[in-house]
């Protein structure tokens, strides 16, 4: 139990996937104008997470890595060259669902949403923690945890930008810097100040 | 708002002109004046995180340049093709067939930089550059200008990403492709590196400062 609290706490503070690994960075900077969007946004992408994060172990586990095919009676076989392909499936397929399910019964979040919403997709954070958790050697549970954590890592990056950017509103910033510029240095700072939880460790 | 005239104007140019005027506008355009990354806001995820040392970052530049042009030109080989409800479904599967391809193909020839890159290879299927391009430019363009799109495009990312590994490396550590550059009586005097620089923080400033200079000069302001 220490051990997942550990993971989860690293995952979401330590090696925040936003702000430590620059995973989804682009829908990162495109929907954090507004808070509202911002939170339906990351529960969209924790909820994907979650799900994936295991379908992919489960996945990877008993179909693609070397030997995973052992219970078939293929023990030689090595499909882990069908790990893209494969994960990004999975995730194209729970990303439709989720937009499915939210038109029924969040039509305003679905709208307020937009594009973004099948943009989830093709965010680097959930692919990302897919691969990342093959490469951590988790097991289920661990990778599950890993999931969903990194997903409220990612939310709470975003909220916090869409806050600073609502204030930002007000200040006077050089012409140039406008928008993206200023985006970008001030995730910078963000990253700085959680850089300052490493060493944390339970 | 560029990308839609872009898309027009080529569309405007049917005929067959392989190296017109058009077709060197797709072609270089992207380099600055309309950068994927820091004008069209695609593709900053990997940007970032392979820069702190140029050598991964000119294989990463490479690597999703093949991609990149690959993809739009199958894409677009096969727009007619694809029925619009599923594009993005058909689409993920080409750009992973090739990012495949290339994660194997560095695997066999350079098996080190395929461990330090990790799993950034295969983050280059969910570069927003990719799906930007195939769906804005791809698939509603012929071949050949959406080829010469996606060289451009993967050129014009490799422009910035150089940059920031340039200033990444040779501020963070001191040395350019693990070559020392700056003197040692440099660091006798008493100068010594910016560890920040290596640090993801560095990467996010250092970006946000070329965007500066980039909005500066091509006058492309937000409000």
């Amino acid at each position: 139990m220490v051990e997942l609290i550990s993971i989860a706490t690293k995952a979401i503070f330590v090696e925040n996937i936003l702000l430590a690994f620059f995973l989804g960075m682009c829908s990162f900077l495109a929907c954090s104008k507004k808070i509202e969007t911002a939170t339906g946004l990351g529960l969209a992408v924790i909820f994907v997470l979650g799900v994936t994060a295991p379908v992919n172990w489960l996945i990877n586990h008993y179909l693609l890595r070397d030997g995973a095919l052992a219970w078939l009676g293929y023990p030689n076989v090595n499909l882990s060259f069908l790990q893209f392909i494969c994960y990004i499936a999975t995730i194209a397929a729970m990303v439709q669902l989720v937009e499915m399910v939210m038109d029924k019964f969040t039509p305003a979040l679905y709208q307020a949403l937009g594009i973004f919403l099948p943009l989830i997709a093709v965010n680097c954070a959930i692919l990302g923690t897919s691969l990342f958790m093959g490469t951590k050697g988790y097991d289920f549970t661990e990778s599950t945890v890993f999931g969903l954590s990194s997903g409220f890592g990612w939310l709470l990056a975003i909220v916090a930008m869409a806050a600073i950017r609502t204030k930002l509103q007000y200040s006077n910033i050089p012409h140039g810097l406008r928008g993206l510029g200023i985006t970008m240095l001030i995730t910078g700072l963000m990253a700085l100040g959680f850089m300052s939880f490493i060493g944390i460790n339970l | 708002m560029s990308v839609a005239e872009a898309v027009v104007e080529v569309q405007a140019k049917a005929k067959p002109d392989w190296f017109g005027k058009k077709q060197k506008k797709t072609l270089t355009d992207p380099f600055w004046d309309n950068n994927p990354i820091t004008l069209q806001v695609l593709g900053i995820c990997s940007a970032l995180a392979v820069t702190s040392q140029l050598k991964p970052t000119v294989v990463m530049c490479i690597a999703l340049t093949i991609v990149l042009t690959g993809s739009n030109f199958v894409i677009s080989v096969i727009r007619r093709h694809i029925p619009s409800k599923i594009r993005i479904i058909v689409m993920l599967s080409i750009v992973s067939t090739l990012v495949t391809l290339v994660d194997q193909i560095l695997k066999a020839y350079a098996f080190d930089m395929s461990k330090e890159l990790s799993v950034f290879v295969g983050l280059i299927i969910t570069n927003c550059i990719v799906l930007g391009r195939a769906e804005a430019f791809a698939m509603a363009n012929k071949p050949w200008p959406s080829l010469l799109d996606g060289l451009g495009n993967g050129l014009g990312y490799s422009v910035i990403l150089l940059m920031v590994g340039f200033g990444r490396e040779l501020f963070g550590s001191g040395s350019l492709f693990g070559f020392q550059v700056i003197p040692q009586a440099l660091y006798d005097m008493g100068y010594v590196n910016v560890g920040l620089m290596v640090l993801p923080p560095g990467a996010f400033i250092l970006l946000g400062l070329i965007i500066w200079v980039q909005k500066q000069s091509s006058k492309q302001f937000e409000e």
